[in-house]
């Protein structure tokens, strides 16, 4: 149409492509494999609500605010929410789930390192949004 | 070819008429206007987050309201009506007609932007501009949801409007002598933002009146104590949503298609790769909603389609880049204020995009989800690219507008200065991201990193506060006291200075 070759237009959107080809089948084995929970998992049961969060332990123990964990030990998050939506977000370790009410959302991990980490909120969900924290503690 | 106030008239024929212009005219000043309110609520968000703890604003719930009006009001209240305001002007001159095809309807959908405005700043409501429920239908503090339910209604059914009367002026009354493939980039923006907006606004439509009457009480549409499922509305909301971003950056790419070649004194490099980008744009635009909902509990087949359909319209939106940077190659250009705005705009696109790309890989975006990282992310979007189209044109309409020049020195000290402004703050959000500050909060913890990565931000956006200030004062004092615009040639690009599309007998 406008009399110039469109050749160097074509090398770049295959360029582009090659590029998105490889972020996504990067992105989809790493998911693959972030999502396989391992069996000896033990199950946390979290429960978000305005504006706090509470733990229930494989053995029945309750906490509020705080989490004891054991460092080596895989824990699997079973994530729901009272009221309104929230989320749970531990960042050191990239867990992130939406709290969503009437549905149970998992997440998993290994805490490897003993120390206190941040637990927050990351979904809005009113007033005291900013201020819905807890803190993990894992143990030697 | 001098579009608008060339003789000043009493402000009630201008507000009263049905003509493009008149309309166009209407459009750039409501949308100014509501770019400087939102703009002031931005300042004060910012100038509370320069430090932990209660600085200005000494309640959380105030907070949370002026960070929801200010979504509200920059996303429908200034980038969608200034969309319409150009193509108001510019539409049916490309097109070669005299008119939109339906004038009153055009006039009656901006006279509902006012009602649907004042709703929303009357109300101020507090539930963040996506009003996810159930927060919003039991918790959300009436009668400022309501207001802001029935404020985004008006201005859905005004967005519908407009694009039904778009579509028709570009499809039915375009000159007989052009053909399609011929009409320029930025009427073809508006024909696929148009179309995207008649598919995607009902789904909206339809999330809003539930909500409502979740809101009642008379249903339980997204309430699980009803048995309703709130990861419904969510679906509803992004369904509209996501491709309404495309609804407004693709009018923005039109307008730098109209700057890019005139400031370059060269063609576009490619007009049939443009119309394809923008046509393949508005069809993935609507394969990539629930990227948003990644963290809700999707299913890994679902995460991977919908991250799948994400990635398929970065090839679209990277043709565009390639074009504008083709016809700059090796051009004699002239980086007058408008060409400046739009060079900056596709740089910054082009951050945004990069920055969408990560988002979208599965693994990466539960790391970056409602974390600042996205505020960054998507404000590179709306004020780095979208915005910056958006003045830059209105730099570009300046001398059409008023007959006048603006002051050229002062055009490109706001550019400077929002350029660093942008980049200072909107980059810094993605490394608060990283870092792991969630978004929507009206406090943080007093860690080191967070608080300088704050203080940056909170300076840039002091640094665009003053550079948009400036501007403010440039076009009023133009307008009316400006040196007279050379109406055939305003940027002095050498030639005669027409719009092709206009001209009946364009002497080259």
């Amino acid at each position: 149409m406008s009399g110039h070759s469109n050749w160097p237009e074509w090398i770049y959107v295959g360029v582009v492509v090659s590029l998105l080809v490889y972020v996504g089948a990067e992105a989809w084995n790493v998911e693959r494999l972030v999502e396989h929970t391992p069996a000896e998992a033990e199950v946390i049961k979290v429960v978000g609500q305005q504006w706090f969060w509470t733990f229930e332990h494989a053995d029945g123990t309750k906490e509020v605010g705080e989490l004891h964990l054991k460092k080596g030990q895989p824990y699997k998050f079973e994530i729901t929410a009272k009221d309104v939506n929230h989320a749970f977000n531990i960042h050191d370790y990239v867990i992130l789930q939406d709290a969503v009410v009437g549905r149970i959302n998992t997440a998993w991990f290994v805490p490897d390192k003993a120390g206190e980490y941040p637990i927050q909120c990351r979904e809005y969900c009113g007033l005291l949004h900013y201020n819905m924290r807890g803190t993990l503690i894992v143990e030697e | 070819m001098v579009l608008e106030l060339q003789k000043p008239r009493p402000i009630w024929q201008i507000m009263f008429s049905t003509h493009h212009t008149d309309v166009g005219l209407l459009y750039v000043i409501t949308s100014i206007a509501f770019f400087f309110m939102g703009g002031a609520l931005a300042l004060g968000i910012r100038a509370e987050l320069f430090l932990p703890g209660a600085q200005i604003i000494t309640d959380s719930m105030t907070f949370n309201r002026m960070f929801t009006v200010h979504g509200t009001t920059l996303i429908f209240l200034f980038l969608l009506p200034f969309a319409s305001a150009v193509g108001n002007y510019f539409v049916p001159i490309m097109i070669r007609y005299k008119d939109m095809a339906y004038p009153k309807l055009n006039a009656i959908a901006f006279w509902m932007i006012p009602p649907g405005g004042a709703l929303i700043w009357l109300g101020f409501a507090d539930f963040s501009w996506y009003a996810t429920p159930p927060y919003s239908a039991i918790r959300a503090p009436g009668p400022a949801a309501d207001m802001w339910i029935f404020g985004l209604k008006i201005l859905g059914v005004s967005s519908v409007l407009g694009a039904i009367n778009f579509i028709v002026t570009i499809l039915k009354c375009k000159h007989p002598d052009l053909p399609l493939s011929k009409v320029p980039l930025l009427a073809w923006s508006f024909l696929t933002s148009s179309m995207i907006v008649l598919v995607a606004i009902p789904s909206f439509a339809a999330a809003l009146v539930m909500l409502l009457t979740d809101r009642l009480g008379v249903t339980g549409f997204f309430d699980p104590a009803k048995g309703g499922d709130p990861i419904a509305y969510q679906h509803l909301f992004w369904f509209t949503f996501h491709p309404e971003v495309y609804v407004l950056v693709i009018p923005a790419i039109g307008m730098m298609y109209e700057i890019i070649p005139r400031f370059s004194r060269k063609p576009i490099f490619s007009h049939s790769s443009g119309v394809f980008a923008f046509v393949v744009l508005s069809i993935v635009s609507f394969s990539s909603w629930a990227h948003h909902m990644y963290a809700t509990g999707m299913s890994f087949t679902e995460k991977t389609v919908f991250m799948i359909g994400t990635l398929a319209a970065v090839p679209a939106s990277g043709m565009h880049v390639f074009n504008f940077v083709a016809t700059m190659w090796g051009a004699r250009i002239k980086f007058a204020t408008p060409m400046m705005w739009s060079v900056g705009g596709i740089a910054l696109f082009f951050s945004a995009g990069a920055g969408g790309v990560a988002n979208a890989a599965m693994p990466f975006d539960f790391i970056t989800h409602d974390s600042y990282w996205v505020v960054g992310h998507f404000h590179l979007f709306v004020m780095g690219t979208i915005a910056f189209g958006s003045i830059g044109f209105l730099y570009y309409m300046f001398p059409y507008i008023t007959g006048r020049m603006y002051n050229e020195t002062a055009g490109k000290i706001h550019f400077i200065m929002s350029f660093v402004g942008t980049v200072m703050v909107f980059f810094t959000q993605h490394v608060l991201g990283l870092y792991g500050m969630p978004r929507r909060v009206f406090d943080y913890q007093p860690y080191p990193e967070y608080i300088i990565m704050n203080q940056i931000a909170s300076v840039g956006a002091m640094i665009i506060g003053a550079s948009m200030l400036l501007w403010l004062i440039n076009m009023i004092y133009s307008a009316g006291k400006g040196k007279e615009a050379n109406m055939d040639d305003p940027w002095g690009l050498g030639g005669k200075y027409y719009f092709p599309y206009q001209a009946k007998n364009p002497h080259h």
